[in-house]
């Protein structure tokens, strides 16, 4: 019998393990649901497959009658631009002021200690000042995003940039290259990757802070929606939802993961992460 | 007139004396090997001489001028790693010397100063025998195929002095027996000026054309960091094999175990 640490699944058997979990998830609800709809046919806290398909399909098809739009892919779109929009500001600014931290001891002397600062306070908690800031419009929602995700991108790019073997830096000085050449042709490259990798991780609390923002003040956006149906204690509405929240952070990261191992092969070698 | 000079040349950290007297000059073409025990001094040396490490006291110039406090394109470098960037091929780190002196702004050429620099990379990548692997990352090249594109590299700048840090202490013994050679080649076609930080003495012997050995001189039992290490040997090689006698007055001092791991 050879030992736990070395008995590994075949390729075949791992989808099976894999997906076991899965199946036995689906059928404590199933049973659970089917006991409750058997007592009382109108319970609406555990609804049944079918009931939840139908809703998300008339949700996916028909318009709403007052606003004229296909509330799923109105709610989709909302949450979606928000989210990016949110993501692509913080990941702007996390690689500029990475690279600089990173690669200049005098500006990381500056802010290193304010960045450190600012990735402590709780975004929530400020969520207050961005609403009486900038109204209860995007902006609000975009900068709680952009507060909450750049901390974290700044300091893991720093990180990053200064964990680079200084042999580097050294060479490409040795190579006649000025401060400015060093950061564009040898820092930046090698936190481009590193951003994208960092911005799948950022990616979870970027979709926390938006549902946050969306539950407390929105018109549209997959967060409203599931805080508004809450009051009707509509679970066949917000299961669906959450699934399909859930569909939509798998493609984004599965993106940015397809992305960054076709753009920097070298990157992912190094990491030792090969698929 | 010599092409560096050191006179009473000292480095401490705080209390810690880690050089002191250091009087030397070397002649442009001169091949010079550092051997030493670990840890007494010969990388502090080389880093001096690259400006990543400030001079302590004394004076240390290149072509009659004090070496700058930073490193610079007149003093090339070869690590024992790390010395390649990861993130281009092996043209792109060759190229990456020209296009930082063509321009300023990007670090990138385009048109015909690319195809300049492409061709002037060519030749020295040729040199070093990795015209076959012009596209490859370094992380797809082996140890030793790494090391000749760093030397590749380094010598795109036409250094006046090329440094090199235990550049084949990572290699197996038969790549280090060509990449011998290919050093040899190269410093005699180039009339290269090279110092070579190494812990194999057969190395040493094989290689250079002056040796230098780094030990302590003094030595306080009450305080081990009062004195620090000098050039305690400085040889002429003119045959290629260790005299006997070198062999026993290094034994005697506390080079024992380096002498007998290489040599015996």
């Amino acid at each position: 019998m050879k030992r736990l640490i070395n008995l590994a699944p075949s390729r075949g058997g791992r989808w099976m393990l894999g997906l076991l979990p899965f199946l036995i998830i689906a059928l404590v609800y199933l049973s659970l649901s089917n006991a409750r709809l058997a007592e009382n046919p109108n319970d609406r806290l555990l609804p049944a497959p079918a009931t939840m398909a139908n809703t998300f399909f008339s949700m996916a098809t028909e318009e709403n009658q007052r606003t004229g739009q296909v509330v799923l892919w109105a709610d989709t779109f909302a949450s979606l631009e928000r989210l990016l929009l949110g993501v692509a500001i913080s990941a702007l600014i996390g690689l500029f002021v990475g690279l600089a931290n990173g690669g200049l001891p005098l500006v990381r002397a500056k802010f290193s200690p304010l960045v450190t600062v600012i990735s402590l306070i709780p975004p929530m908690a400020i969520l207050p000042i961005l609403f009486i800031a900038f109204g209860t419009g995007e902006a609000a929602k975009i900068a709680l995003i952009v507060i909450g995700v750049t901390p974290f991108l700044i300091r893991d790019l720093q990180g990053h940039a200064l964990r680079l073997p200084d042999e580097q830096l050294i060479k490409a000085q040795t190579l006649g290259g000025n401060s400015w050449q060093v950061l564009i042709r040898v820092l930046l490259p090698q936190l481009t990757p590193r951003l994208l990798n960092a911005t799948r991780l950022a990616l979870g609390t970027a979709w926390l802070f938006l549902i946050a923002a969306e539950a407390i003040a929105a018109q549209e956006g997959l967060g409203y929606r599931i805080f508004l149906v809450r009051r009707y204690l509509s679970m066949d509405v917000i299961l669906p939802y959450v699934a399909w929240i859930t569909f939509l952070a798998f493609l984004l990261d599965q993106a940015l993961a397809r992305i960054s191992r076709w753009a920097f092969p070298w990157y992912h070698a190094e990491e030792g992460d090969n698929p | 007139m010599s092409l560096l000079e050191a006179k009473r040349l000292e480095k401490h950290y705080g209390d810690h004396v880690v050089l002191e007297r250091l009087d030397f000059r070397v002649d442009a073409g001169e091949f010079v090997t550092l051997v030493g025990a670990s840890g007494c001094g010969k990388t502090t040396f080389l880093k001096m001489l690259l400006g990543t490490e400030r001079i302590s006291r004394g004076s240390l110039t290149l072509d009659e001028r004090p070496i700058p406090d930073e490193p610079g394109p007149d003093r090339g470098v070869v690590f024992q790693k790390y010395s390649v960037f990861p993130h281009l091929t092996v043209l792109g780190n060759v190229m990456i010397a020209e296009e930082l002196r063509q321009s300023r702004w990007l670090g990138k050429s385009f048109g015909a100063a690319r195809r300049h620099a492409r061709d002037k990379a060519m030749a020295r990548i040729r040199e070093v025998g990795l015209s076959d692997a012009l596209g490859k990352y370094p992380h797809e090249l082996s140890g030793g195929m790494q090391q000749r594109l760093a030397i590749a590299q380094a010598l795109m700048m036409r250094p006046r002095i090329l440094l090199l840090d235990e550049p084949f202490g990572a290699l197996d013994p038969g790549i280090r027996q060509d990449m011998h050679e290919l050093i040899l080649r190269l410093w005699q076609d180039q009339q290269l000026t090279i110092f070579m930080i190494t812990h194999d003495l057969k190395e040493a012997f094989a290689l250079g054309t002056r040796l230098w050995v780094f030990d302590k001189l003094r030595h306080d039992p009450q305080a081990p960091q009062a004195y620090g290490a000098t050039i305690t040997y400085d040889l002429p090689i003119a045959q290629r094999q260790p005299p006997q006698d070198l062999k026993a007055s290094l034994a005697e001092r506390g080079l024992k175990t380096l002498t007998q791991e290489t040599l015996l």
